[in-house]
C-alpha cells in the first residue's frame, strides 16, 4: 500500500470529522465528505483500479478531473448503474457502490490480460487486416465481448431527466480565477451574467488553495449579480452559439439494507426516481470560455502503470485531499510546473526522489532545491506491473551518465499543458503552435466566443487576471475585445519521449496506442491527423484524447518529417465529456417518448372491453374481444355481425379537413387525381394524393360542402402531412389561390355505422329521416342535426356495405354511442375495431396506403389509369406518371390473391417468384385475411403485370418454403357493390 | 441550433421550423421534356457559401417564407416572403 491519507493541515477540501462508507469491487472502505471516489480509493491505497481497453493491462487513476484516461468504474447496481464514470469526477457519498470496468474475473486476476502478452500481434489495423476474411460479422461478436470497458444497466433507467433553457447578456464558462474575473467585470459594467463552474465550489484549479484572490473576487460576484451554476459541465458550443451545459443534480443512489438498490417509477418519465442531471440551453449574447488548461502527459516505457500519474493531480490529491499517491516520487519533467509539484509535495511531507527533466538545461528557468534532478534524461524503464517500484534514468545526451536506477513507488509526469481549446474549436476558432510551450492556443477569437486565462494559452497570473477582466468589460460593453497576452508556460520540449527507449510506451491511456502504433499509421501513410486518428483509435476513448491528443500529432509530426503545427488537430465536436442518453432524452422517454391521442369516447370503448392498440398516433380499440375470444376470433365475429346485421365504428381519428375559398374547387383538383370541380354540393368523390414524383402517398373523399368550401377526408395517419403538402403548395407555388385550409380532426368526431341494418339502427335513434337510403345515396353528403348537435353525415363504406359516416362535434360523440348501444341487440349489432375493418376491406379490395402501397406505388398500379385518361387537367405528380419508368408495362400491379388448396393463410410480406431464392422477385403479400364471409384467405398483392395474370398459378415463399397460390381479381365480396348500395 | 427569424413571429429555436430546401425553383409545365422535369425534382445545387431556402414555421404561424443564409457559418443575412424576388 503506497498511496494514503496525509496528516492536517492537507486536505482542505475534507471533512475528517465525518466518515462515509463505501464499495469498491465488494470491499468496503471508509472516506470523508469532499473526496471524490479517487482520492477516496487512493487514501485507501488502491491504486489498481481497471483494465485497459485493448490489452487488459492493470490501470490505475492517473489525473484529478475531467481529462481521466483510465480510473474508470461503473457506478452503482441494478438499474442505476451507470458505466465508465471516472473516479476522479464521483463526489463521493455514504453507501456509494463502484466496480471496475473491462476486467473478467477480478481487476487483480483478469484473464483477458493475456492480450497483452500477445501486444506485439495487436498493433494498429489488426483488427482491420486479420479479420477482414471472409466477413468482419463473423468475428465481431467475440471481439466485442473482449473490447469495450463498463457494462450498461439492462434495465430502464428509473431515474429522471430534465431540460431547462436559460438566457444572458455574457456567459462565463469556468468558475476558476479567470472566469470569475471576466464574469465580475461583466457584471459590474451591466451585463447580465450567467456564470458556469463544472466543480462543486468556485475556484477552479485554485478552489482548494486558500487563496485571497479568489475570495475577494466570489465576494464581488455575489455583490454584483453574477448567476452562478456549479456542478454544471458547458459540453457542447452549437449553431448560433446555442451552450449545452450538464448540471448534475443528485449522487448515484445508494445501497439499502436488503441489498437491493432504491428505485423508482419508470413507467411515465415524470414521476419516480430521483432528478439525476438537468440540461441546459443557454442562448448569450456573449459567451467567454475560461477552461483552463490539461497537463501533458510524459511518455516513456510502461508510462500507463499504476502509480504513473500527472503531476498537477498528486499535488491536488496531497493539498485538497490530503493524500499522498507515493511515498517515493519521481516526477518526468517537460515544464517549470514540476519544480512548482515537487516543492509543493516536499512542502506536504512527500519524499520526492528525484526530478528527470527531459529539457536541455537552457530551456530550464527554475530549480528543484534540495531535490536531486536530472537534465536532459528521461525514464528507460519502470518496474512493477500492478504497481511502480522503481524507474531507470538515462540520460538523453551521447555523452551523458550511465543508466541509473531509482527505488521510487510515483512518477509523475509533468510534460507542459496543452489549452482547453476544445469549446474555441467547436464554436469554428481555429488554433496555432506555439513552438516555445508546445501548445496549441486559440488563434484570434471564434466567432461568438472568446477565449480567457489559461485556455487562451495566458498562463501568467497577473496577465490572465488583468486580460479576463478587460475582455468581461469590453463584451458587456460591446466593445473590441483585447488582444490575449499569450504565454507565461515556459519552455516544453515538443517530444516528451526520448529516442531508441525500449518497450511499449503509451500515448494514449485508455485505447491502448502506443508509439509503434503511430509509427505504424505513418509507415501505412495514414498520415492526415483525421486517419491517424481512426487508424490508431487515439483519441476516439471516452476522454476523447483530453491527455493524449498533442502527444499523438507531435509523434506523427516526428515520423513524418513535420512540424506539430504542419499535423494539425482533429476537430473538436461536442460532447467534450460524455452526457448520458437520459440527459438528451429529458423527459422524452416512456409514454411521453410520443403521446399518443385518444379517442374523445375512449371510456365508452374501455366499457365495451375494447382491446387498445397505437394506430399511427392514435390509440383505437383493436377489438372488443369477449371473453375467452382471441383478438382474431373476436374480429372474425365482428367482421361477420357487421355483414350479416350492423356495427359501429369508431371512426374520429379520420382525418378531416375543410378547404374554403373562391380557388377551392380549382385547387383541389391540383391536389388529387380525381377531378373535384365538378362535384355539385352534396356529392363526394374518392381521391388518390400524389406528391411530385406521382407516388400514392394518401387516399380519402372529397364532398362538396357549397360552391366555395370542401370537406375533405384525410386518412387517419395522413391528416398532418396532408395539411402540411396543402399548405405548402397554397404558400409557396400556387400563391394567387384564394384557399383557406381548416383541419378540423380533434373538431369533429366520426361515427361509422354500417351493415345491411344500419339505417334501420339508426332510425331507432331517431336520426332524420331523410338520411334513409331512399333518398341519401351513396357517395353524398348531407347536413343534419342529431339531439341539436350539428352532422354531417356521409354515405361512405369502407367495408363494402351499407354504410354511414356521422360526423359529429366530438364532444356529442359518446353520447351517440351510447344511444346507439342501448338499441343494439334489437339489430344483433356490435362495436367493431380496426381489425374487423381491415378484414372487410381486404375482402373488397379496398388498399390502404402504406399497407398496400409503398414508395414506388404510382395510380395507375392500383386501378388509376382510366381515371388519370379522363382527367383534362394537371395535378401535382402528373407529369411523374409519364416518365418511361412509370409506363412500364412490368409495373407491379394490385392483385387479388388466393391460396391453391383453399386454406392456407399467405404471410403478409412474403415473395413472389416463380423459382426459388435467391431470385428476382414478381411481387409480394400485401394484406391477408382469413374471410369470415368465405371461409378461405383472402389477399391482396403486389405483382409485375398482375392485372393480366388472373387465374394464374403463382409460387410464394415464406421462411424457406413455398405456398402455391392464385391470382384472382377483386373485390371477393359483392364485386358489383350491390351491398354498399344499399 | 439555429436561431431564425420568422417574418411574423421574429427570433425563434430551428427546432420550430421545417426546411424545405432551396427555394426560387420553377416547376416545369406538363409538356417539358423527362430531362428537365427531373432535374426539377431530383438535382440541386449544394452551395458553400450563400443559400435562398425556405422555412415554415410549422411550430408557430405555420407560415413559410424564404431566407438567405451562408452555409458555412450558418449566418442568415436575410428573411423575406414567398412572393419577394430574390434578394441581388
Amino acid at each position: 500500500m503506497t498511496s494514503s491519507r496525509l496528516a492536517v493541515p492537507c486536505g482542505s477540501r475534507i471533512d475528517r470529522s465525518q466518515r462515509l462508507s463505501f464499495e469498491f469491487n465488494g470491499r468496503r472502505l471508509i472516506g470523508h465528505p469532499g473526496d471524490t471516489l479517487a482520492s477516496a480509493l487512493l487514501a485507501n491505497g488502491v491504486q489498481l483500479v481497471g483494465r485497459s481497453f485493448k490489452l487488459h493491462r492493470p490501470r490505475g487513476i492517473f489525473s484529478c478531473g475531467v481529462e481521466e484516461p483510465t480510473g474508470l468504474v461503473d457506478l452503482s447496481e441494478g438499474a442505476t448503474r451507470t458505466p465508465n464514470m471516472r473516479s476522479t469526477l464521483v463526489d463521493l457519498h455514504e453507501g456509494l457502490v463502484a466496480a471496475s470496468v473491462n476486467c473478467w474475473p477480478s481487476v487483480r486476476f483478469d484473464l483477458g490480460a493475456v492480450n497483452n502478452r500477445m501486444a506485439a500481434l495487436l498493433p494498429a489495423g489488426f483488427y482491420y487486416k486479420t479479420f477482414k476474411w471472409p466477413d468482419w460479422h463473423l468475428y465481431e461478436p467475440s471481439i466485442r465481448r473482449m473490447a469495450g470497458l463498463g457494462r450498461a444497466s439492462g434495465e430502464p433507467d428509473p431515474d429522471r431527466y430534465e431540460e431547462a433553457a436559460a438566457q444572458a447578456d455574457v456567459l462565463v464558462i469556468g468558475g476558476g480565477l479567470a472566469g470569475l474575473s471576466a464574469a465580475v467585470a461583466a457584471a459590474e459594467a451591466g451585463a447580465d451574467t450567467l456564470l458556469l463552474a463544472s466543480g462543486s465550489a468556485l475556484g477552479g484549479a485554485l478552489a482548494w488553495r486558500d487563496d485571497s484572490q479568489i475570495a475577494a473576487l466570489i465576494v464581488r460576484a455575489e455583490r454584483c449579480g453574477v448567476r452562478q451554476m456549479t456542478r454544471t459541465l458547458a459540453f457542447g458550443v452549437y449553431d448560433h452559439n446555442l451552450v449545452c451545459a450538464r448540471e448534475s443534480r443528485s449522487p448515484a443512489p445508494t445501497r439499502i439494507a436488503t441489498g437491493s438498490i432504491a428505485t423508482g417509477s419508470i413507467a411515465t418519465g415524470s414521476s419516480g426516481g430521483v432528478l439525476r442531471e438537468r440540461l441546459w440551453k443557454i442562448r448569450a449574447r456573449a459567451v467567454i470560455a475560461a477552461t483552463g488548461a490539461i497537463e501533458r502527459p510524459m511518455i516513456f516505457p510502461d508510462n500507463d502503470r499504476p502509480g504513473v500519474m500527472l503531476a498537477g493531480a498528486a499535488d491536488k490529491y496531497a493539498h485538497a485531499f490530503g493524500v499522498a499517491c507515493g511515498q517515493r516520487v519521481v516526477i518526468a519533467a517537460n515544464s517549470d510546473s514540476a519544480y512548482r509539484v515537487a516543492a509543493s509535495l516536499r512542502a506536504a511531507g512527500v519524499n520526492v526522489v528525484a526530478l528527470v527533466d527531459r529539457r536541455p538545461p537552457a530551456d530550464i528557468s527554475t530549480d528543484a532545491g534540495h531535490v536531486r534532478t536530472f537534465v536532459s534524461a528521461a525514464i528507460a524503464r519502470v518496474g512493477g506491473t500492478k504497481a511502480v517500484r522503481n524507474c531507470t534514468v538515462i540520460s538523453t545526451e551521447m555523452d551523458g551518465a550511465r543508466p541509473e536506477k531509482l527505488d521510487c513507488d510515483l512518477i509523475l509526469s509533468a510534460g507542459g499543458f496543452a489549452p482547453a481549446v476544445h469549446l474555441h474549436s467547436q464554436a469554428g476558432g481555429k488554433l496555432r503552435w506555439v513552438e516555445e510551450s508546445a501548445m496549441f492556443v486559440p488563434d484570434g477569437a471564434a466567432p461568438g466566443l472568446l477565449s480567457a486565462g489559461a485556455c487562451a494559452g495566458i498562463f501568467a497570473r497577473d496577465a490572465a487576471v488583468n486580460h479576463a477582466a478587460e475582455l468581461g468589460r469590453a463584451v458587456a460593453r460591446r466593445g473590441a475585445a483585447p488582444a490575449a497576452p499569450i504565454g507565461g508556460a515556459g519552455r516544453s520540449l515538443a517530444a516528451t519521449h526520448a529516442p531508441g527507449v525500449i518497450g511499449k510506451q503509451f500515448v494514449d491511456l485508455q485505447n491502448d496506442v502506443a508509439v509503434g502504433d503511430i509509427g505504424l499509421a505513418a509507415q501505412e501513410n495514414y498520415r492526415s491527423v483525421e486517419h491517424l486518428k481512426r487508424y490508431t483509435t487515439t483519441g476516439m476513448g471516452t476522454d476523447q484524447g483530453k491527455t493524449s491528443n498533442i502527444n499523438a500529432l507531435v509523434l506523427m509530426g516526428e515520423f513524418t518529417g513535420r512540424e506539430p503545427a504542419g499535423v494539425g488537430t482533429t476537430k473538436f465536436r461536442p460532447p467534450f465529456a460524455p452526457v448520458t442518453l437520459g440527459l438528451l432524452a429529458g423527459r422524452r422517454v416512456g409514454a411521453l417518448y410520443r403521446p399518443l391521442k385518444r379517442l374523445p369516447a375512449h371510456g365508452w370503448h374501455e366499457a365495451r372491453g375494447a382491446l387498445f392498440e397505437q394506430f399511427g398516433n392514435w390509440l383505437r380499440p383493436a377489438a372488443y374481444p369477449q371473453a375467452h375470444e382471441s383478438l382474431e376470433s373476436a374480429a372474425q365475429r365482428e367482421a361477420g355481425a357487421v355483414r350479416r346485421h350492423a356495427g359501429v365504428l369508431d371512426g374520429s381519428p379520420l382525418g378531416k379537413l375543410e378547404i374554403y375559398g373562391p380557388d377551392a374547387a380549382h385547387f383541389l383538383d391540383l391536389m388529387y387525381v380525381g377531378t373535384m370541380s365538378n362535384l355539385s354540393p352534396g356529392q363526394a368523390r374518392y381521391g388518390l394524393l400524389l406528391n411530385e414524383n406521382g407516388t400514392v402517398v394518401d387516399d380519402g373523399i372529397v364532398a362538396r360542402l357549397g360552391p366555395q368550401q370542401y370537406w375533405v377526408n384525410t386518412t387517419s395517419a395522413g391528416v398532418e402531412r396532408t395539411a402540411a403538402a396543402f399548405e405548402e403548395w397554397l404558400q409557396c407555388e400556387y400563391t394567387h389561390l384564394r384557399v383557406l385550409v381548416t383541419p378540423v380532426t380533434s373538431r369533429w368526431g366520426n361515427v361509422t355505422v354500417a351493415g345491411p341494418r344500419a339505417w334501420d339502427w339508426l332510425a331507432s335513434v331517431g336520426m332524420d329521416p331523410g338520411l334513409a337510403p331512399q333518398s341519401m345515396k351513396h357517395m353524398t353528403l348531407r347536413e343534419s342535426a342529431w339531439e341539436g348537435a350539428p352532422l354531417r353525415v356521409l354515405r361512405a363504406s369502407f367495408s363494402g356495405e351499407l354504410g354511414y359516416e356521422l360526423n359529429i362535434p366530438a364532444d356529442h360523440v359518446k353520447e351517440l354511442l351510447e344511444r346507439l348501444w342501448q338499441r343494439a341487440a334489437d339489430f344483433q349489432a356490435v362495436p367493431y375495431g380496426i381489425e374487423a375493418l381491415e378484414i372487410m376491406r381486404t375482402e373488397k379490395g379496398y388498399i390502404h396506403i402504406g399497407t398496400d402501397t409503398d414508395g414506388t406505388t404510382l395510380p395507375q398500379d392500383v386501378g388509376f389509369a382510366r381515371a388519370i385518361e379522363r382527367k383534362a387537367a394537371n395535378f401535382v405528380g402528373r407529369r411523374s406518371l409519364l416518365r418511361p419508368a412509370a409506363r412500364d408495362p412490368g409495373r407491379f400491379q394490385l392483385v387479388g390473391l388466393a391460396p391453391a388448396d383453399g386454406r392456407t393463410r399467405l404471410p403478409v410480406g412474403a415473395q413472389i417468384a416463380p423459382g426459388a431464392p435467391p431470385t428476382r422477385t414478381e411481387g409480394h403479400v400485401t394484406s391477408s385475411y382469413w374471410s369470415p364471409e368465405l371461409k378461405r384467405p383472402v389477399a391482396l398483392g403486389m405483382l409485375a403485370r398482375g392485372t393480366q395474370r388472373v387465374g394464374e398459378k403463382i409460387r410464394i415463399h415464406h421462411l424457406g418454403s413455398v405456398i402455391d397460390a392464385v391470382v384472382v381479381s377483386s373485390p371477393f365480396i359483392d364485386p358489383q357493390g350491390d351491398r354498399l348500395r344499399g | 441550433m439555429m436561431q431564425i427569424p420568422c417574418i411574423h413571429c421574429g427570433l425563434r429555436d430551428e427546432n420550430e421550423f421545417t426546411c424545405g430546401g432551396t427555394s426560387h425553383i420553377a416547376r416545369p409545365g406538363l409538356e417539358q421534356s423527362d430531362q428537365v422535369w427531373g432535374e426539377y425534382l431530383f438535382f440541386r445545387d449544394n452551395p458553400k457559401g450563400v443559400h435562398l431556402e425556405r422555412w415554415r414555421h410549422s411550430q408557430g404561424c405555420g407560415r413559410w417564407f424564404n431566407l438567405a443564409r451562408n452555409t458555412v457559418t450558418h449566418e442568415i443575412l436575410s428573411v423575406y416572403s414567398m412572393t419577394d424576388p430574390p434578394p441581388p
